[in-house]
């Protein structure tokens, strides 16, 4: 079973390039660099020219500005005169020193590890359930990635109707069955859990779709030998399946973190981080501070910005580092 | 093996409806009419379904349906013509730092939208290109040039390297061999390359809510977000909306499913 991911292509054409005989690439290297390969080079580097101006111009640029007003004072005057005063650390201070940002710290914390352990959870079970391949299996698992292709403003919607206090489907079920109308989106108390339940379900297709391929993965022999060793399904899950799904399952973990950690749409349509702050997680409070008030704040939000990117580049280096060792064994 | 119990069936069929239940309750509601869906106990079923939501929606909406359609096809075009040469040059060429830009593009998709949006708004305001359809269409390929260079160089490493070197014998020329033979042999990564480029623009909302605010023309998710915020007494005119803009990914999951499983899983596993 081979694992990686699509960032390994460079290494893959690197000895691709070295030739059928892996144990002498040095000479063929050699040769490759010659006169004729250093012109192959210029040409390798005019098709790459578009892509490093398209990076330079649209990634490193933004987020350079983004940096910049994280350092500077920019009051609303001076973001169009560009004039700031250079704050240093200040807005870093501001946001640590804020009343939200242990809220949102939690939150994040919350959103982020219930939101991908029950995505994780259900998308397993059900590729396993899937995986035993019965009549329908292939149509009704295309349905499945529905949810994942919708556009967010369409689910979101559709989860604020459907747990809206008096007229939502969910709270008239509750009531069928005895129970009290609940302020899912409204009250303090619920509305993590509710931008939480609307988030569930939009990671199980991507987990559903992964995790699928990675049994597909595992050699079919071994639960024959292990159904001939009389290995109950249990067994053969603990035994087979979830040991020989681990890399897989920690690829799936780790870019459901990083990108979980990404999420404001999904929030702000159903709450807006609220009510008060109580939905808000880091990358919402970012998107309110700079664009959600009247008032724009960009200073304290592109702060907010660059502490999410560091904690996202932290998990991201981890990813690439396990990916590497997996290659390596 | 005892062949494929009728049960296992019955029960994903049951959990399929569960899962879909939010996208049929979408449809029920833009069927109902607007007076029914004040009552406390929901209609289950269209059962006289109205198309008034449908007609609002139609007569409100069609322009933004038409500006992320053009959207859309800009940001396709942007980003196969960024990515296809990079993954060339990457894969067959063997650019010098190869390595070193797969892991910038790794690192570029685990920025956070919400970053990129405010330093494409401090730029766009001095550049004037704030609420501007060229402004959506750049910002919106961000999210799928990182993806369609990793995809496509994934693939092109994999072209026979024979391929190539008979036609380079036969002298063809490094564009010539890109035109006539990779990019033909890679028309499968194309189709993946170009359907999330399109599903992105589509459905994104933070670069339409924060660049193309007092835009003339906005985007459909735009136009629903607003119509939310104006018109809470209408929620069948805003699921009408809704549905319709789901369609695009409706029909490309019916016409490209095989292209979509591709490209989720394109991301992390690699067999």
């Amino acid at each position: 079973m081979t694992t990686t991911s699509v960032g390994a292509t460079g290494r893959a054409s690197d000895s691709g390039a070295a030739g059928h005989r892996p144990a002498a690439p040095p000479p063929d290297r050699h040769r490759r660099r010659g006169v004729p390969g250093s012109a192959r080079q210029w040409t390798a580097l005019g098709f790459a020219a578009p892509l490093l101006a398209y990076l330079l111009l649209f990634y490193a640029y933004p987020l350079w500005r983004n940096l910049d007003l994280s350092l500077h004072d920019y009051t609303v005057r001076a973001f169009v005169q560009g004039d700031p005063d250079f704050a240093g650390f200040a807005n870093y201070a501001e946001v640590f020193a804020s009343d939200s940002f242990g809220t949102a710290l939690l939150n994040t914390a919350l959103f982020t590890i219930v939101s991908i352990l029950f995505q994780y959870a259900i998308g397993l079970a059900l590729a396993v359930f899937f995986h035993s391949n019965f009549r329908l299996s292939g149509v009704l698992r295309a349905l499945f990635l529905v949810p994942w292709l919708l556009p967010l403003i369409v689910s979101a919607s559709t989860w604020s109707w459907m747990l809206n206090s008096e007229h939502g489907i969910i709270n008239s079920v509750i009531q069928a069955f005895g129970g009290d109308q609940i302020n899912w989106l409204t009250s303090p108390g619920t509305a993590l859990v509710a931008v939480i339940i609307a988030n569930i379900w939009l990671g199980i297709p991507f987990n559903l779709v992964i995790l699928y391929a990675g049994l597909q993965q595992i050699p079919g022999e071994l639960y024959e030998a292990a159904a001939i060793d009389g290995a109950g399904a249990r067994a053969r899950f603990w035994r087979i399946t979830f040991p020989l799904l681990r890399p897989v399952s920690a690829i799936t973990l780790l870019l459901g973190f990083i990108y979980t950690l990404k999420v404001v749409d999904v929030v702000w349509i159903m709450t807006t981080g609220g009510p008060g702050d109580a939905s808000l997680t880091l990358a919402v409070w970012s998107y309110r501070e700079a664009f959600g008030t009247g008032q724009p704040d960009f200073s304290p939000a592109a702060a907010i910005g660059n502490l999410l990117i560091v904690i996202a580049l932290v998990f991201g280096f981890i990813h690439l580092r396990m990916q590497r060792s997996w290659e390596k064994s | 093996m005892t062949g494929r119990p009728l049960w296992k069936t019955a029960l994903g069929v049951a959990l399929t409806a569960l899962m879909l239940f939010p996208v049929y309750w979408m449809v029920n509601v833009s069927l109902t009419d607007a007076g029914d869906l004040r009552r406390s106990d929901p209609n289950w079923f269209p059962s006289d379904p109205t198309f008034d939501g449908y007609e609002a929606a139609l007569s409100q909406q069609l322009p933004s349906l038409g500006t992320s359609l053009v959207i859309g096809f800009g940001s396709i075009a942007l980003t196969v013509a960024i990515a296809a040469p990079a993954g060339y040059a990457l894969a067959v060429l063997h650019l010098r730092g190869g390595r070193t830009l797969n892991f910038l593009l790794l690192v570029a998709q685990m920025i956070p939208a919400v970053v990129m949006a405010m330093g494409f708004y401090a730029i766009y305001v001095r550049l004037d290109l704030l609420n501007t359809v060229w402004g959506l269409i750049v910002a919106d390929s961000t999210i799928a040039v990182p993806f369609g260079v990793l995809l496509y160089a994934t693939f092109m490493a994999g072209i026979p390297r024979e391929l190539v070197h008979a036609a380079r014998i036969d002298g063809a020329g490094s564009w010539r061999i890109f035109t006539k033979i990779v990019m033909p042999v890679s028309r499968n990564s194309t189709l993946t390359v170009a359907l999330f480029a399109f599903l992105w623009a589509w459905s994104d909302f933070i670069f339409a809510s924060t660049l193309n605010r007092a835009g003339e023309y906005i985007p459909i998710t735009l136009g629903i977000y607003q119509y939310i915020g104006n018109n809470t007494t209408q929620w069948n005119a805003i699921m009408a909306t809704a549905a319709i803009a789901s369609l695009p990914a409706a029909i490309l999951l019916v016409v490209a499913q095989r292209y979509v499983a591709a490209g989720v899983t394109a991301g992390a596993v690699k067999d």
